[in-house]
């Protein structure tokens, strides 16, 4: 379907300007504002953050999942050339699970205690389409199978207790596909799972996405993650997105000080041991309260190096540094890149 | 230094089992959880040991264990010289002035009705303790110390931010000046911006009060960060012990090798071209351990006589100890290479080893307490709902 006055070739899914607040008794929180996002049919994109920074309420907003009572939505979502932002309850429902579909950190609340996975797997199919039960129940058996359930047909019978942490999320991912969605949202996947199933867990996102040419976005706070399965990474904090590239160039130039921050205090076990990590100084800003200027201004080191104290008071924009390369920071473009590479070589040469 | 050597904690052939009892009106032991089943170590003074394992592999129970929060089954425990398991709870007082903890949830740790100033002097008054200055000023300065403010002491614990409340829980920690602190995932909770800051901070305190750590974590990087030593636990044994530089450049032990490769590295030039072993199925019941070798039913090594015999944990190298039959110095040809050449074909499912017959079922497992403390997701809501209607 698409939408007149718009080209035919659109990104499969475009955010625009999109804003997120909840009115709280302390003050409107601002969870997230002027996120722009793209992401072309069959690539994975990760949104890295920190708790906090706004990465799963924009999954929440794209999937139509934020409460319009409790909270204002504005700017536009546009999934396949279709608008979702406004869209009514029964369309979106109808688009949930058939066009996307979403798995949780946790599959142990996200799945209902007191049914059979089975029976919630095929209630999945019974949400879009009416089929016989028997027919529901062999799809069922088949992407349990192809999740990597062993016996599933002894499982489908099984109660999400009974079935351990990974087999859960596996459970959850047979139900996120079985309608065959375009694109799969995966918040924090495996971020309550051990390395090892962990390892599984994203092996198999990885396998099926192959499989079935799914969109992915993957929403992480563990930079190993991204590098392992992201082509592009959308850096977020404190509500807003401050840089954007193809994760290889994230990794080997990043611009903004956040994601130079981030790179340099996280332990890596492919590097000679430092003596001492160098984390960024401070907490997050309150989604209440946040900074007039830039919102990582007050944990940034490189703020005094613009003229004018603009970081203090100007709300620095996402501009294009290079190709598919966006960066929200006053310093220059050279600066940054200076910074850059200096923090990187450090961190290389494990001093 | 002779102090260097000094033992300040060892740990030997400590077993802590779990009961496992029926549903029924009359709650028969049927079974034992064998969360710790013969387990070795010692940690040397202003030493840390790292502790890694996945959940389920004991390393919680072993801290909590060490610290009699939980009574050990049998084996010895010696603080500073001092054996414990045979004290009673009021005998057990002054040691806990040696021997401290640090646990992982910063919002479940701290008492949300007690300030910070009492939660952080609390070890103070249990003790019968008056620093010189008293208990405030006292206080304050380790406030000070740890990074907080000390204007900030008559606050409570929710208007501070996980990495906050992790420091108050350090500053208590740390307030009687023990020699061991027991660091149950002090900072899995944390953000990763956050918990470089914990992690720097552990360390400075380890040099200024020359503190030996117990530092149990499942997040291999950050052991490698501040651990002198480290063990990998997995269904309650010691499957490998070595110096830090051994056990990340040279591991033998097979589950030690999976689980190093498993974990993403953050530079996709290195992980996209990685191989991993990727480990088949899932735990095995720790009420029904396999036979012989713990690890033998998820091991691309094992052979017959890992099902026979257990392997002991054997000095190999100075201060390197194995417990394997096949160790592994090189990987094999064709293990690891899951990226290069999958052995899954798309729509084939992985192959999985079955469930051994005569297993407990999960279902059972799934109730219990299996890292030693109560975890309400795993509670089977259905059963309970239905008695109560």
């Amino acid at each position: 379907m698409t939408t007149p006055g718009r080209p035919a070739e659109h990104p499969f899914l475009e955010i625009k300007d999109l804003g997120v607040a909840f009115p709280t008794e302390d003050g409107l929180v601002r969870a997230v504002e002027g996120v722009s996002l793209s992401i072309e049919r069959g690539r994975t994109l990760a949104i890295v953050g920190e708790s906090g920074s706004g990465k799963s309420v924009t999954a929440q907003a794209i999937m139509g999942l934020i409460d319009r009572k409790i909270a204002t939505v504005t700017g536009e979502i546009w999934l396949d050339g279709q608008e979702l932002i406004g869209l009514p309850a029964d369309d979106l429902q109808a688009l949930r699970g058939a066009q996307v579909a979403m798995i949780f950190q946790d599959p142990m609340s996200s799945l209902h205690p007191f049914y059979r996975v089975g029976d919630q797997i095929t209630e999945a199919i019974n949400a879009h389409r009416s089929i016989r039960a028997k027919a529901a129940r062999a799809m069922a058996l088949e992407m349990l199978r192809r999740v990597g359930i062993p016996a599933p047909e002894r499982r489908i019978d099984d109660y999400p207790h009974q079935l351990s942490g990974g087999m859960r999320q596996r459970v959850m991912i047979a139900m996120a596909l079985i309608n065959a969605p375009k694109m799969l949202i995966a918040d924090e996947p495996t971020t309550a799972l051990d390395v090892t199933v962990q390892a599984q867990i994203l092996e198999l996102i990885t396998s099926l996405q192959d499989e079935f040419g799914i969109t992915v976005i993957m929403i992480t706070h563990d930079l190993g993650i991204v590098a392992d399965v992201a082509d592009d990474v959308a850096v977020m904090y404190g509500g807003r997105i401050v840089e954007v590239a193809p994760t290889g160039v994230l990794y080997a130039q990043p611009e903004m000080p956040y994601t130079l921050g981030l790179l340099s205090s996280i332990p890596r076990m492919d590097r000679e041991l430092s003596v001492r990590l160098e984390p960024i100084p401070g907490n997050p800003p309150s989604p209440i309260h946040l900074p007039l200027g830039c919102v990582f201004q007050p944990r940034c080191m490189y703020s005094d190096r613009v003229a004018g104290g603009a970081c203090l008071s100007v709300r620095p924009d996402l501009l294009a540094t290079a190709a598919g390369h966006l960066v929200r920071c006053h310093l220059p473009a050279e600066e940054r890149r200076q910074i850059s590479q200096g923090v990187l070589n450090v961190l290389a040469g494990g001093s | 230094m002779t102090t260097e050597t000094r033992e300040i904690l060892r740990v030997s052939d400590l077993r802590t089992y779990f009961p496992v009892r029926s549903h029924g009106l009359i709650r028969r032991v049927i079974g034992q959880v064998k969360a710790v089943d013969g387990v070795s170590f010692s940690v040397g003074s202003a030493e840390t040991l790292g502790l890694v394992g996945e959940s389920g592999s004991g390393k919680t129970t072993v801290a909590r264990s060490v610290l009699m929060l939980v009574r050990p089954t049998s084996g010895q425990i010696v603080i500073d010289g001092q054996e414990i398991t045979h004290l009673s709870s009021k005998a057990l007082m002054p040691m806990r002035r040696k021997a401290q903890m640090i646990f992982q949830d910063p919002y479940n740790a701290l008492n949300p009705r007690h300030t910070v100033g009492g939660i952080i002097g609390a070890p103070y008054r249990i003790q019968g303790i008056e620093p010189p200055g008293g208990v405030r000023a006292a206080v304050q300065a380790l406030m000070e110390r740890v990074g907080l403010n000390p204007e900030h002491y008559n606050r409570y614990p929710n208007e501070f931010s996980g990495g906050q409340r992790q420091r108050i829980g350090i500053a208590r920690a740390v307030a009687l000046r023990p020699k061991l602190i027991v660091c149950d995932e002090p900072v899995s909770a944390l953000d990763v911006s956050i918990q470089a800051q914990i992690i720097n901070l552990l360390r400075d305190l380890q040099h200024e009060f020359g503190l030996s750590y117990l530092f149990v974590a499942h997040d291999l990087a950050v052991v490698r960060q501040i651990s002198h030593r480290v063990a990998v636990m997995y269904l309650g044994h010691l499957m490998e012990m070595a110096p830090r530089e051994t056990i990340y450049a040279a591991p033998l032990h097979p589950y030690t090798h999976s689980l190093l490769s498993a974990v993403p590295i953050p530079d996709p030039k290195l992980q996209k071209g990685r191989s991993r072993i990727v480990l088949e199925g899932d735990l095995p019941s720790p009420i029904n351990p396999p036979s012989g070798c713990v690890f033998r039913t998820r091991c691309f090594q094992a052979q017959e006589r890992c099902s026979v015999e257990v392997p002991p944990l054997i000095e190999v190298a100075p201060g390197h100890h194995v417990a394997c039959h096949f160790p592994v110095a090189t990987l094999p040809a064709g293990v690891g290479t899951a990226r290069a050449m999958p052995e899954t074909q798309p729509g084939v499912p992985v192959r999985r080893p079955q469930p051994a017959s005569g297993q407990v079922s999960s279902a059972q497992l799934d109730c219990l307490p299996a890292d030693g403390r109560p975890d309400f997701t795993r509670l089977r809501p259905r059963v309970r709902v239905g008695r109560s209607l």
